[in-house]
């Protein structure tokens, strides 16, 4: 096995480790940790597999996907940690609840 | 085998497990505060990948976003966290009673990331191990796209709808932002002497590395999201300094600024959908000039937009006064 394919492996299990933390970590700011790692993770399936070109000069078409990636995550992140700022002014809490359960 | 290819492979293999770890201790740690910390160590290390990956433009970005804004951003949520939820006794007694969940709800996730895990590793290793990609077609259009570094070349001339577009996106995820009536101010802390001071060496040093990786991105890894992301850094640190700007900048020169980059590209664009026929279809000639020139704007609005992203308030207008 080879160098990237190891990188685009610890891409897709890092995927999966924030997959898991977006889905049992409660706190909302967790959840945004969460989705940054799943985002690296893509990231680096996208490049490790950009490097599996014959030349010398590795696929610049994933590398410009990714910078503009890595750009629209950062922004994305400090909406969503807007919006959880909101929803804590607003509810005094910072974990999604499910809605009251309607009695039968 | 060489015993430098020994050393690096030792090196990749010790990377994957530290990122892996933090990974892992980012989501299972406690504190809140210690995952984020965890969290910006795991994107410097994130850098030293691409470098390995033989992609310094991504690690370029990925050191001034990934390990520096990101990690500003969540400690200023944090800090504003803490400042609006003085925790209700109530509240920590219904989070102590959700702590304990059933058995099956432990299990299901971590058997279905098992799968996960599993699928993507399959589907990934039955890839062929040599695939071109777009190399071919980026190497023979190199000599009409005006610059010599082939990342620049994609994003702003062979792709440069994904970048008119990805301006947009910041400049909505801002407008979002504002819309939600921004948030509060950080919680107010003493004028540190040495923040103070740092910041008068590093910003002027920071705006000079932002000009330099705007310039050198024609020919080696740089350009305009790396330069923006370290001014976008400067203004940061500014704010943490607790630099005021004056109300009237605030108001119209900001925003002019925070519009630049999509409008010069919208500009440029129609300019040369009329003359050329094709939305930003370049002149040969003039490519390296009209890219610079883009992505000058560029530079500018991402730092701007960075910055007031972490500041989050909305700059006041008049009627608030």
């Amino acid at each position: 096995m080879n160098i990237p394919m190891i990188y685009a492996l610890l891409g897709i299990t890092l995927f999966s480790v924030g997959l898991y933390g977006l889905i049992v970590r409660e706190h909302l700011l967790r959840k945004i940790l969460a989705l940054n790692i799943m985002g690296s993770g893509i990231f680096l399936v996208l490049v490790a597999l950009g490097k599996r070109s014959v030349g010398d000069l590795p696929d610049p078409v994933p590398h410009a996907m990714v910078i503009t990636g890595i750009v629209v995550a950062v922004s994305a992140t400090a909406l969503a940690l807007t919006l959880m700022l909101k929803l804590v002014e607003v509810s005094g809490s910072a974990v999604l609840h499910d809605a009251p359960k309607e009695r039968s | 085998m060489e015993a430098i290819d020994i050393a690096l492979g030792l090196f990749d293999l010790l990377l994957v497990f530290l990122l892996l770890w933090l990974a892992w201790l980012v989501m299972s740690s406690e504190d809140l505060f210690k995952a984020i910390v965890l969290f910006v160590a795991f994107g410097l290390l994130m850098a030293l990948v691409w470098v390995r990956l033989e992609a310094p433009d991504i690690a370029l970005a990925e050191a001034a976003i990934g390990a520096g804004l990101t990690g500003a951003l969540l400690m200023a949520a944090l800090d504003r966290l803490n400042a609006v939820k003085p925790m209700p006794a109530a509240a920590v007694v219904t989070s102590a009673k959700r702590e304990q969940p059933s058995l099956p709800s432990k299990v299901l996730p971590l058997v279905a990331l098992v799968l996960i895990v599993l699928g993507l590793g399959y589907a990934l290793l039955s890839l062929p191990d040599v695939a071109d990609g777009l190399v071919p077609n980026v190497k023979e259009q190199m000599a009409q796209s005006g610059v010599k570094n082939p990342v620049t070349a994609v994003l702003l001339n062979f792709r440069g709808y994904d970048t008119l577009l990805e301006m947009v996106v910041l400049l909505l995820a801002l407008l979002s932002v504002w819309s939600l009536g921004g948030v509060r101010k950080l919680s107010p802390r003493n004028t540190n002497p040495v923040l103070a001071s740092l910041c008068r060496v590093l910003v002027p040093v920071l705006i000079l590395v932002s000009c330099y990786l705007l310039w050198v991105g024609a020919d080696a890894p740089g350009g305009a999201f790396q330069a923006g992301s370290v001014l976008g850094a400067a203004g940061v640190l500014l704010l943490l300094s607790g630099w005021h700007v004056e109300q009237k900048i605030l108001l119209w020169p900001l925003r002019f600024i925070l519009v630049l980059g999509s409008g010069v590209f919208i500009i440029i664009a129609a300019v040369l959908f009329f003359t050329q026929g094709g939305l930003l279809t370049y002149p040969v000639a003039q490519a390296g000039w009209l890219i610079l020139l883009l992505e000058s704007a560029a530079t500018l609005s991402i730092g701007a937009t960075l910055a007031a992203l972490f500041f989050g308030g909305i700059p006041k207008s008049r009627v608030d006064q």
